[in-house]
């Protein structure tokens, strides 16, 4: 009796024991959780989302058909559509282009040593750091259709005239101005601590080298910066255009889409749609016009990642 | 080239270097300047057009900031964000920790190509899933429960601490649990008692990541919470302080400025290795 126990102790003892040590074992059953919850949380509704899309599913509803790409047909033939998609990429092209641009300068700046550095970099980084539903209600006021500091400062300045009194979040293309000026603030202390480290990472011998061989400042940093700088740029852009693609918060709580639509995009008309429409189906289309893009930035991402690991 | 000209290069260069940051220094950080001004001014003087708005012409007030914790929920969200953030936290490390370890420790091409897809997981953003998410959290019965954001947070949390951890977790060497083993621990032992004790910068790196990823979180939080008992600050400040025509401009700059620089700082600490996470391989 005592034998058996002890036998089924040491059984279980080396049970255990070689599991702990089996790495063929071990290894799938340490990372079969975190995989589990993402297949679960992110798989799943993905898959759920492109079947409500063919779906004719609502909020209320229990029951649910298939209605074929019918949903589909119903978001392309809507005009909505064709200005949030229009919308969407002007807000990505033209805040990506100001974002990579800022950056450069920015990180080039702040490359160089000086005193008060790390204030100077808290200071930049603040629109990336801090929850950008509360930043965007910083702009809200900012752009305030009877306080705007913008509007008071540019009549102090005499840049507006004593009637100018630009609506900057009520006037269409104002509208769409405004909110592209909050992406970009939003962006590019990200894009530029992105840039920052592919600067700091370039040794400074090349550069030594190329001064030693007469190469000025401009000739330095258009054949030898940007060039070394090239796949960390790539890096930054893609998350730039991931982060403003698809997100909803800026137009959400600047402008709700308006005024008329004409700053909608597609994530917030998803929104609108689906959630406070209570048409999921519908929200589901929408939102999936979102996907190739993500599809096409995570083929670029692979193959940067391929790259760095052959080199 | 005479000294004197080199001196007066030098001078410019130095003066465009300063130009250039007092311009982005402006733009990015005016926002929140502003926060600290309009918290700070009183109503009236708020909304006098015709006085200088940089200028505090009536003295400054607390009157705002004691608006903002007597008469609405803003310790409530306050709260809220620090209970969810707490769980999230810990639900991302007991799957991220083990998963980034064995990530970096396992052999095979393979390895990288897992990690990587599971990193790419973490771009899928809210506004793909958050329609078919609504039906979930309704038939989960967990709509206007804070469970419900402890349950999604982690879908975006878990891919990045994964890859995070995988990093820190690649750059200890071998051979200290090498040596571990050889004193008669596990392998599995040897990464408890050997690789965590020494690898706290990275976890509690993947902490901070987790807790501000949800203090920042916006689009889950505005899908699935109706009733302002429930909110985050980060969706109720913005939903709730701003329904009706009236705003209280004094108190909502107030609420943002107290919720986002103590998040701000925090993850400046800790912006370097985001980044390095953020960057793959591209940088070596």
């Amino acid at each position: 009796m005592t034998t058996a126990t002890a036998n089924a102790v040491t059984a279980k003892a080396g049970w255990r024991t070689r599991l702990a040590d089996n790495e063929r074992l071990l290894w799938p059953l340490m990372l079969a959780p975190a995989i589990l919850y993402i297949v679960l949380l992110v798989g799943f509704p993905f898959l759920l989302s492109l079947f409500y899309s063919v779906s004719d599913v609502t909020v209320g509803s229990r029951s649910m058909n298939f209605v074929g790409l019918e949903n589909f047909h119903r978001v392309v033939a809507s005009n909505t559509f064709w200005i949030a998609l229009k919308n969407t990429l002007i807000f990505t092209i033209v805040s990506q282009f100001f974002v990579l641009v800022f950056a450069n300068i920015l990180a080039m700046a702040l490359s160089a040593d000086f005193r008060g550095k790390w204030l100077v970099r808290l200071l930049i980084l603040l629109p990336w750091v801090a929850p950008i539903s509360l930043g965007a209600i910083g702009w809200l006021w900012i752009y305030d259709s009877i306080y705007s500091v913008i509007n008071w400062t540019g009549q102090a300045l005499r840049i507006l005239g004593p009637n100018d009194w630009p609506i900057w979040l009520g006037q269409p293309n104002l509208a769409m101005a405004s909110i592209i000026v909050v992406q970009i603030w939003r962006i590019v202390p990200l894009a530029t601590v992105i840039l920052l480290a592919g600067l700091t990472s370039i040794p400074q011998d090349i550069h030594d080298a190329a001064a030693v061989d007469g190469a000025g400042f401009w000739r330095r940093t258009l054949q030898i910066t940007f060039p070394l700088l090239l796949p960390i740029t790539l890096v930054a852009v893609l998350f730039g255009i991931v982060f403003t693609f698809t997100d909803m918060i800026v137009v959400f709580l600047l402008t709700r889409g308006g005024p008329y639509d004409q700053t909608q995009v597609l994530a917030t008309w998803a929104f609108f749609t689906g959630i406070q429409g209570g048409d999921l189906a519908g929200g589901a289309a929408v939102s999936l016009f979102l996907f190739p893009v993500l599809v096409a930035v995570a083929i670029v991402f692979l193959l940067l990642a391929r790259r760095s690991e052959v080199t | 080239m005479t000294r004197r000209s080199f001196k007066l290069v030098r001078i410019a260069r130095a003066g465009g270097h300063a130009s250039i940051l007092v311009f982005f220094i402006t733009f990015l950080a005016f926002p929140f300047y502003w926060m600290l001004m309009t918290t700070f001014k009183t109503t009236i003087d708020l909304h006098d057009v015709s006085k200088n708005p940089f200028l505090f012409n009536e003295p400054p007030t607390l009157e705002h900031l004691v608006v903002l914790f007597q008469d609405t929920q803003y310790l409530q969200w306050l709260i809220n964000t620090g209970v969810v953030g707490i769980a999230v936290v810990l639900i991302t490390l007991v799957l991220a920790v083990p998963a980034g370890y064995a990530l970096a420790r396992m052999a095979g091409p393979w390895a990288q190509t897992l990690g990587i897809a599971i990193f790419l997981t973490y771009l899928v953003p809210p506004t793909i899933l958050f329609i078919p998410f609504a039906r979930i959290i309704a038939t989960l019965g967990l709509q206007d429960s804070l469970w419900s954001l402890v349950l999604v947070y982690p879908s975006f949390t878990v891919p990045f601490c994964t890859w995070l951890l995988m990093g820190f977790f690649k750059a200890i060497p071998r051979d200290l649990e090498d040596a571990a083993m050889i004193d008669g621990l596990s392998r599995f032992g040897a990464f408890v008692k050997v690789v965590m004790p020494i690898s706290l910068a990275g976890v509690l790196t993947a902490v901070i990541f987790a807790f501000t990823l949800v203090t920042q979180e916006f689009v889950y939080g505005v899908t699935f919470i109706t009733s302002a008992s429930s909110y985050t600050v980060s969706v109720g400040v913005p939903t709730f302080l701003v329904r009706g025509d009236v705003y209280f401009w004094g108190s909502m700059m107030g609420a943002c400025l107290i919720a986002s620089v103590p998040i701000a700082v925090i993850y400046d600490l800790f912006v370097d290795r985001f980044v390095a996470g953020f960057t793959v391989g591209a940088v070596k």
